[in-house]
């Protein structure tokens, strides 16, 4: 039987509840939601309560009149227990009420110590010790930190620290934390050999778009309701942009816009455009998997010949020169700079194209028709999207840069109805010194640890073991290096601490590596930790972050940490005071004045510190006024009472994201090269299925979490394999039998779920399974920039076990709405 | 002609005074009687509501309920292959709430999948597997009617093991 909560009434919000801005912290499309606490043991009635219903009636589709049990929790604020429900806010622009099956579980998802939940959740912090963790006191586990870390760096000195920071926001990102951890790595000291949560580098994931000038999120939301053509490239929106789709996307079709979707595999995200647009109105380009840049190339080639580009545009705005303005070279892995000479790099015919792509001419002649040809006289307009599908594929700067091309020169960037966007991951939240010093290409750090580089690791909520490729070896010599520091340590129980640090010290001079975890869960590269720090999430503290149009909203904290976790922020400002107290106590004061400034109390000094600093119309009492709807970045003013936004980037058709004086935007001259990454067309040729991977709707960026949530863990008890079912049967495969998925670099595990609309030999699997790491069979090819492809993975499949008994009990339904 | 697409459907209220006549052309619809209860115990005090008979159930053909009361619409079916959960003889019959649980839309049956469907946003439900949602936006699995069958065939709904969308107590109490 499915899982049931057998709830069958809510307590009711009364009037007079405590009310909270809330944006979702899950995704980057950041829905509104209100939080609403009151004392445990006051209710509402069916006559008077928050919203004025008569709730002794049943309540119609879309009404505000209701919450699910999901939206409920207990809490304690402020020490006391309350009650809690997270709503979504019809008021709020972004979803307009609609909750996903994410974000409307968020109150669930808190720790609740009466109800039971997230008992997963970090509350104090913990050190190794007589062969476990133990927990400590926050002075004690940051004496012992500092005091380790101080061995190993030194002024001008850093190499030997390794830092996996997240820079996003959203979670427990945002502009408090990022700052927090910059401050201290790019600040106080200049961190070199650091990396963001989803990739083996510190780097950018679009370094094309930002090289040819355009920022990669400069549209907003309601574009997709003004245009006469979507084009979502390598993105499935209504499983991971669930109400950008739903509240923005779907009216845009209802209001005309045709659809063109490019993916090799058919989404559920294909099926609903059929759904809303007709099929008539839904191109679905199933390319052969990694010829992004064949196709965009040769779509590129084909509106040009038709003439379909805007030339005023072209001329105004973009670069006229004709030597490429940026050389190709070994950190550049194209030239940029006109648009002929763009045209003239990426020249590529109809008959090319569809060779190279597996679609027929006739497709990419009428994509380029439906993105370009002038409608009623006038130019088209046309809103790219694009997301990990392009990002972690094959040849991310040219496939990116080949995308951009279309979107410049058929002048659909910084307009109406235009944008060539991201769409994103998690939230924004970005607001760190310069990270000029890390170089580019950045240092590959996975690959430098497990070469055996590095001495202390610092990681803030990333868990490599999951979400990194190579991740078979990795994990192998990543638990080896810090088995030696755990050994180290349990020999020197029961000695001083000098004589531990000293311990440590050399078994990491040996080639051990001290690791030291901040996150909200025992994550599983914190199974391999000496010291682990509880950090907080959105809502149990203040915390700013903008969307996928830039919107900026703080989230107000509603209940207090679980334990004594701490925000990211305070916990890097505690680490630079002890790390400047050992220093001075060690007579390297030049040193220690570098960690100077930390004097924080609470997440908005760091705010007021850092992000304030540089945009002084913001505090949080603005933000507090401009409640769910928040305000546009750049802020440009305050008037009224009110934050002045900015509703879209490059409305003047200056380019600026590149930094050139010209403000013109560049042309990508990147042609088409086949696989790019090293490995792939090897593996490719020696495997026989493609493991293509990436979210689902149900648990997609919150997964840590829902490790721990029974409704979720009820559908997926393992992670899952689409497959095709005939390629299923030649395998000898049941429903939910427990498959290998094995290759040259790794092995991992999954459920077969038989697909019908999956193609013959091109499976797709979930990522960052906190049980079936699909990273464990990606090999460790990237880009010149040290971009990883995730997606092009090959590998065999073997049953390994019949289902487990809780995944023989689930439904292997096709997930297409059948209406 | 039943339409289970929405075309536009905005913000419509739909369920606005009454439901009936929104879930369809229903082959049979039973209302129960003394739906309203004073103050009943929470998963135990329910109306015990005369859905059907055996005799009148045929596979996949489903039935047009309404579940605590009438304004809360629901789907009586005999699925023909028992499923757990199931009750009657041959252990294959089943009653949910056809309210979706993300938004209230009113979902669509489809007798070839035996899955509920959302027109509203896409979400859908197995009727097979205790009403778990296959594939959506909901943050629950579908509430279902406990169901008890008597010596004489009589199919009475008496208890639900979820919220039903747009009320705050399954049994609605003023």
């Amino acid at each position: 039987m499915a899982y049931k909560r057998n709830i069958d009434r809510l307590p009711i919000i009364p009037a007079g509840a405590k009310e909270h801005n809330v944006t979702c912290h899950y995704c980057i499309v950041g829905c509104g939601y209100k939080a609403y606490t009151w004392p445990l043991k006051t209710q509402g009635s069916t006559e008077t309560n928050w919203i004025g219903e008569d709730l002794s009636k049943q309540q119609g589709a879309m009404t505000e009149a209701w919450y699910s049990p999901s939206m409920y929790n207990v809490v304690k604020q402020n020490g006391q227990d309350v009650h809690l429900v997270i709503k979504p806010d019809v008021n709020c622009a972004v979803n307009g009420g609609l909750g996903s099956i994410r974000g409307a579980r968020m109150a669930e998802n808190r720790r609740s110590d009466q109800r039971g939940t997230q008992q997963q959740r970090l509350t104090d912090p913990m050190v190794w010790r007589y062969g476990t963790w133990q927990p400590t006191s926050w002075e004690d586990a940051l004496d012992l930190v500092a005091r380790v870390t101080a061995r190993v760096i030194d002024k001008d000195a850093e190499d030997d620290l390794y830092v996996s920071m997240f820079d996003h926001g959203g979670s427990a990102g945002g502009y408090e934390n990022t700052w927090g951890t910059g401050k201290l790595y790019f600040g106080a000291m200049k961190v070199k050999h650091c990396r963001i949560h989803n990739r083996p580098a510190y780097n950018s994931e679009v370094h094309s778009s930002r090289d040819m000038g355009v920022d990669e999120l400069q549209y907003n939301y309601a574009d997709y309701e003004k245009t006469d053509t979507i084009v979502l490239v390598g993105t499935n929106p209504m499983e991971c942009q669930t109400n950008l789709f739903l509240n923005h996307m779907v009216p845009g079709m209802r209001n005309g816009a045709r659809v063109v979707i490019v993916d090799p595999r058919r989404t559920v995200t294909v099926k609903a455009c059929e759904e809303v647009a007709g099929e008539k109105n839904v191109l679905h380009l199933q390319i052969t998997p990694g010829s992004d840049v064949a196709l965009f190339n040769t779509l590129f080639t084909e509106i040009a010949a038709k003439g379909w580009v805007d030339r005023d545009f072209i001329e105004k705005s973009t670069f006229r020169g004709e030597e490429p303005a940026v050389p190709a070279g070994s950190a550049q892995p194209a030239a940029l700079g006109s648009f002929e000479a763009a045209l003239a790099a990426c020249q590529m015919s109809l008959a090319d194209g569809a060779k190279a792509t597996g679609l027929s001419e006739a497709q990419i002649v009428q994509a380029a028709e439906w993105i370009a040809a002038p409608k009623d006289g006038a130019r088209r307009k046309c809103v790219i999207g694009y997301e990990k599908g392009l990002i972690w594929g094959n040849d991310n700067y040219r496939a990116i840069g080949s995308l951009l091309n279309i979107g410049l020169a058929t002048g659909n960037v910084g307009r109406e109805g235009g944008g060539c966007c991201r769409l994103g991951g998690h939230q924004e939240g970005y607001f760190r010194p310069s990270d000029a010093h890390v170089g580019r290409p950045a240092p590959y750090v996975d690959q430098l640890l497990i070469a055996g580089g590095g001495k202390v690791h610092h990681i803030w909520a990333n868990d490599h073991f999951k979400t990194t490729l190579n991740a078979s070896q990795f994990k192998r010599i990543y638990n080896r290096r810090s088995q030696m520091v755990k050994e180290a340590m349990d020999a020197a129980a029961g000695r001083p601490r000098a004589e531990l640090v000293d311990a440590i010290v050399s078994a990491v001079n040996a080639g051990g590596i001290f690791s030291v975890c901040v996150d909200i869960i025992h994550s599983q590269i914190g199974q391999a930790a000496h010291v682990i720090l509880p950090a907080v999430e959105s809502g149990e503290m203040n915390l700013t972050s903008m969307n996928g149009e830039r919107r900026l909203r703080l989230t107000e904290k509603y209940m207090d940490p679980p334990g004594s976790a701490r925000p990211d922020c305070l916990i890097a400002a505690g680490l630079a005071q002890a790390l400047e107290r050992v220093l001075r106590e060690e007579g390297r004061d030049a040193y220690a004045d570098q960690f100077k400034g930390f004097e924080w109390k609470t997440e908005e000094d760091a705010f007021m510190d850092g992000y304030a600093s540089a945009n002084t119309d913001v505090t949080y009492e603005r933000l507090r006024a401009m409640g769910t709807n928040g305000v546009l970045e750049p802020v440009v003013g305050f008037k009224d009472g009110k934050l002045i936004g900015t509703e879209r980037l490059y409305a003047d058709g200056v380019f600026t994201r590149h930094g050139r004086e010209d403000g013109k935007a560049l042309f990508s001259l990147g042609e088409w090269r086949g696989w790019q990454a090293p490995g792939k067309a090897q593996q490719q040729a020696s495997h026989r299925f493609l493991i293509n991977n990436g979210r689902a709707n149900m648990n997609w960026q919150n997964w840590f979490l829902d490790q721990g949530n029974d409704f979720v863990m009820d559908r997926f008890p393992v992670p899952f394999i689409q497959i095709n079912p005939e390629d299923m049967a030649e395998l000898g495969l049941k429903p939910g039998d427990m498959v290998e998925v094995f290759n040259d670099v790794g092995a991992t595990q999954a459920l077969a779920y038989p697909e019908p609309t999956a193609r013959r030999n091109e499976t797709f699997m979930i990522f960052g399974a906190p049980n079936g790491a699909q990273g464990n069979i990606v090999n460790p090819g990237v880009n010149e920039l040290i971009l990883p492809n995730y997606k092009h993975t090959w590998a065999n499949i073997r049953k390994i076990s019949d289902a487990t008994p809780a995944s023989a009990r689930v439904s292997y339904k096709s997930w297409e709405v059948a209406l | 002609m039943k339409c289970n697409r929405l075309v536009d459907v905005g913000r419509r209220q739909f369920l606005r005074g009454g439901v009936l006549g929104v879930a369809g052309a229903a082959a049979a619809t039973v209302l129960p009687s003394g739906a309203r209860a004073e103050t009943p115990r929470a998963m135990l005090d329910y109306p015990a509501a005369k859905l059907g008979n055996l005799a009148d159930l045929k596979v996949d053909v489903p039935v047009d309920i309404g579940y605590p009361d009438a304004d809360s619409p629901g789907i009586l079916l005999k699925l023909g292959t028992p499923v757990e959960g199931g009750a009657g003889p041959e252990g294959d019959i089943v009653a949910y709430s056809v309210l979706c649980p993300h938004k209230g839309y009113p979902l669509a049956w489809n007798a070839a999948d035996r899955t509920l469907n959302c027109p509203g946003h896409y979400s859908r439900f197995d009727a097979e597997k205790g009403g778990q949602q296959v594939w959506g936006h909901a943050t629950q699995n579908l509430p279902q009617f406990a169901l008890r069958i008597d010596e004489a065939g009589d199919i009475f709904a008496e208890g639900v093991d979820e919220l039903i969308y747009g009320r705050l107590s399954n049994v609605l109490q003023a």
